[in-house]
């Protein structure tokens, strides 16, 4: 049976003809946090997404969300072409080209490009369906009643057909019906099939076009020198044998430090090593990791500003049968996506273009045009393809620099970051401090939970994900924010990245101290969160939780819902003489409500797993003398081929509202590995990323 | 300076640039062929992988006076459609995510099918360790591996 879903306003969706020949059909995506029928409310009626359909029957439909491997230019399409009822070989994708206001909000984060925009992308489809059909039947002389849509035809019952393409202009005179009928998931053809990435063969062939590979006429490259330490300044600098150097053009001061131009790539990191450059290297040139751990415990000993609570937690821990306390340590960490920052500018007198592989479109475009005092509508920024995104590119510093750049030198420029520059100026995750405490009752159950976090940043970075999901009478989450000198940024799931950690490995402490079973005591107080519950129980199910392991193994469980979507993981896991943990088996089951492409949900939760496992398993970003000690991927590793476990991911299911995929598969790998770590050793890791010597 | 000749992708190229810079470059910013990419510069990530005389090698410490006479393939001359069993088995298993590393991967998979037309496990491993991805696309690698591997077999 069909779902009819009424337009509350007849504008709500246009239909225009496309030069007299096709249909387009522009419609409205609610940005993020505000509500889906906000667009009724608006005063005028602006659409930001487009759908074409040509007289050849080839579909287009333009994604104004950045591609970053999480495969949103196939899984937006997917949706309208199942509503359209169109052949998904004849649909075709755009990335759309910044702009101010036309498409609402265009960042991509949060996991939210497919959640928020399901349905209207669901309505837009119907829309165009509806139309083609009414110009089928008007020019068979017929109900509307008596046709259907098909893969790509409207179909008769009398068995007569006409393609989208020969209907697509008729189509463009109908008017939009006011009220829709949506399918039934049931008979869904698109959705929740296993299809390919319409951008897959462009990336098995080398015609992927990333931010770096962009190359405009006249185009210089530069790269950026810049203070180790953060907030430093240039004093002074001498550039005489940089500028003396074969492919070296010119050598110019921006705000970032000291830009060397060239005629190649390799000429600009050339002409950087042979500059000589004085910082003042400002407040925070003495800044060290030990200093900063420091000032968190001393911040610690005071209650900070309350976050969220319940009861009274201070109270009723005083009459707690059993007190647990413990500290929890997450680091600093990098991005490090696989494509370094880059960008390109070409500056004019009056106006400016940028290429650039940003989550951010609409934040480059608005610096760009302050630092350049042009107005918004004479900046024109066209998002490529990005190498990895994960958080980090949401940030414009390395889209500044290009167009400070090109506006010295006055040529078009692509300024391309080191890995070590990418590595040393990142917005890093949050490091936090975590005191808890936790009181247990007489029969086992909680009682009490007080966490207090410190961290440097925003307070959602510090604080998001610390609530936790379980049914506890008192609790009290409470923290500083304290600088450090260091950038703070957005990381692959965010808040709940460290406090998943946090939560999930205490709850775990307190199910030993009760002497309980940690799923069971998990599962008893999710009685009032079935989707997690749900989550937990087939992760538990999948992964033969309580079945008996060989020697040495041991298993153990999280559960995490972030982003909208419910995820519990299953680890398990040995640990060898020398400390190296070995993970054996990862189940994860996820409930994400509707489906869009069961393939990319997989991929996104094993790729979302490996990424959560290198942080965990590998290296920290530390600081020492107000700068990062890291350099590249020798001493801040990821997971390779031969370190990657086996991965079995579990859809669920579901009919609750549609959820992200891209973050929420991370926060429980943390504390499912740590927990199966206690099974097998006794040993309980508070402190990430896990070291050997913690192990031995 | 000295003018270094090579093939690339079958075309012979005459480049006139300083003989220690790395071929990456060359490919890159001098040739144009941006499939190849830059990760880390120092032998670190994989991502700038090409086959030099039929061997994997890191391009970003490949000087360009070390191809003087060789013959370099990169992504782009792999095959002339995407043909390639490696290719078509990528396209098959949508192996790539952001995609940024694929270039390498694929490279060090066509030369370690080149050595070993069956690989093991083991021997993927070995192969492709060096060669990182981000995203984590490593257990959809291993599957296509295989895929292409098979499929080559039954033709030879
Ligand atoms: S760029 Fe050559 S190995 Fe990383
Ligand atoms: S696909 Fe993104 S780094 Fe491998």
């Amino acid at each position: 049976m069909n779902t009819p879903t009424n337009l509350t306003r007849r504008d709500f969706i246009k239909v225009s003809s496309v030069a007299g020949a096709g249909l387009v059909l522009s419609f409205y995506l609610p940005s993020k946090g505000e509500p889906l029928g906000a667009a009724a409310a608006a005063p005028a009626f602006a659409p930001n997404a487009w759908l074409t359909i040509d007289t050849n029957g080839i579909v287009t439909i333009t994604v104004a969300r950045s591609e970053m491997g999480q495969g949103v230019l196939t899984s937006m399409p997917m949706i309208v072409a199942e509503e359209l009822e169109a052949d998904w070989k004849n649909v075709r994708v755009i990335q759309a080209i910044s702009h101010p206001t036309k498409y609402g909000s265009m960042s991509t984060g949060g996991s939210f490009s497919v959640r928020g925009s399901w349905q209207n992308l669901r309505n837009a489809g119907a829309a165009a369906r509806e139309l083609l059909i009414a110009a089928a039947a008007q020019t068979w002389g017929t109900e509307t009643s008596a046709c259907r849509a098909e893969n790509g035809t409207i179909i008769h019952t009398s068995g007569k057909k006409l393609s989208y393409g020969e209907l697509a202009s008729k189509a463009a005179t109908m008017r939009v019906p006011t009220s829709l009928k949506l399918k039934d998931p049931k008979d869904f053809k698109i959705l929740g099939k296993r299809l390919r990435k319409l951008d897959t063969p462009s990336k098995v062939n080398g015609s992927a076009k990333f931010g770096s590979d962009i190359r405009v006429p006249g185009m210089l490259f530069a790269s950026v020198e810049r203070c180790p330490v953060f907030g430093g300044k240039v004093t002074s600098f001498d550039a005489a044998k940089a500028k003396a150097l074969q492919g070296v053009r010119d050598v110019v001061q921006i705000d970032s430090g000291i830009a060397v131009v060239a005629t190649s790539t390799w000429a600009a990191f050339q002409g950087r090593k042979a500059l000589t450059v004085q910082w003042n290297e400002g407040q925070f040139a003495g800044q060290n990791s030990a200093a900063i751990w420091k000032s968190f415990e001393e911040a610690a000993k005071s209650k900070g500003s309350i976050e969220d609570y319940a009861g009274s937690a201070e109270n009723a821990l005083t009459s707690a049968a059993k007190k647990v306390e413990a500290i929890y340590y997450a680091p600093l960490i990098a991005h490090a996506t696989m494509e370094p920052m880059n960008c390109v500018a070409d500056v004019r007198s009056d106006r400016c273009e940028i290429w650039v592989p940003t989550q951010s479109p609409q934040q480059v475009a608005g610096e760009a045009a302050r630092i350049l005092g042009f107005p918004l509508d004479k900046v024109r920024v066209n998002t490529t393809l990005l190498g990895g995104g994960f958080g980090r590119r949401l940030q414009t510093d390395y889209s500044s620099d290009a167009v400070r750049v090109s506006k010295a030198i006055g040529a078009p420029v692509s300024v391309v970051w080191t890995r070590e520059d990418d590595m040393q100026h990142d917005w890093y995750r949050p490091c936090t401090y975590n005191v808890l405490t936790g009181g247990i009752g007489k029969d086992g159950w909680p009682v009490a939970w007080l966490h207090r976090v410190v961290g440097p940043g925003s307070r959602g970075l510090v604080v998001g994900g610390s609530t936790p999901p379980y049914a506890l009478p008192n609790f009290q989450i409470d923290s500083h924010i304290k600088d450090i000198g260091v950038p703070i940024g957005a990381w692959r799931s965010v808040g709940p990245s460290q406090n998943g950690f946090v939560v999930e490995s205490f709850i775990d402490e307190l199910a030993y101290a009760a002497k309980k079973d940690p799923f069971e005591y998990r599962r008893h107080l999710l009685a009032g969160s079935a989707r997690l519950r749900r989550a937990l129980e087939v992760a538990a199910e999948k992964a033969g939780w309580g079945k008996p392991l060989p020697a040495g193994v041991g298993r153990g469980i999280a559960a995490v819902e972030s982003f909208g979507s419910a995820v519990a993981e299953v680890f398990e896991v040995s640990v060898e003489k020398s400390g190296k943990v070995k993970i054996h088996r990862i189940v994860a089951a996820v409930d994400c409500g509707p489906v869009v492409n069961p393939d990319t949900l997989e991929a996104q939760v094993e790729g979302g797993i490996v990424y959560s496992l290198s942080a965990v398993l590998k290296d920290e970003i530390t600081i020492a003398r107000g700068r990062v000690e890291q350099n590249n991927f020798d001493d801040y590793r990821i997971l390779t081929i031969d370190e990657m476990p086996k991965v079995e991911t579990h859809i669920i299911p579901s009919t609750e509202s549609v959820g992200g995929i891209g973050e929420p598969g991370l926060p429980p790998v943390a504390p499912a590995l740590c927990n199966a770590i206690f099974a097998a050793t006794g040993k309980r890791i508070r402190r990430l990323p896990i070291r050997p010597a913690d192990l031995q | 300076m000295t003018p270094i000749t090579l093939t690339v992708n079958g075309k012979k190229h005459t480049v006139e640039v300083s003989p220690d810079t790395p071929l990456l470059w060359v490919l890159r910013d001098t040739l144009g062929l941006t499939g190849t990419k830059y990760g880390c510069g120092v032998a670190q990530c994989g991502s700038c992988t090409v086959l030099l005389n039929g061997d994997a090698i890191r391009s970003c410490v490949t000087t360009i006076a070390d191809c003087q006479e060789k013959s370099v393939t990169t992504i782009e001359g792999l095959s002339a459609d995407s043909t390639h069993a490696l290719q078509k088995a990528w396209i098959e298993d949508d192996v790539p995510q952001c995609g940024y590393c694929q270039s390498g991967q694929i490279m060090a998979a066509a030369a370690l099918l080149a050595t070993h037309p069956r690989p093991t496990d083991q021997q993927i491993d070995d192969a492709m360790q060096g060669i990182l991805c981000r995203c984590g696309t490593y257990p959809r690698i291993r599957r296509a591996i295989h895929r292409a591997a098979a499929q080559k077999g039954g033709k030879s």
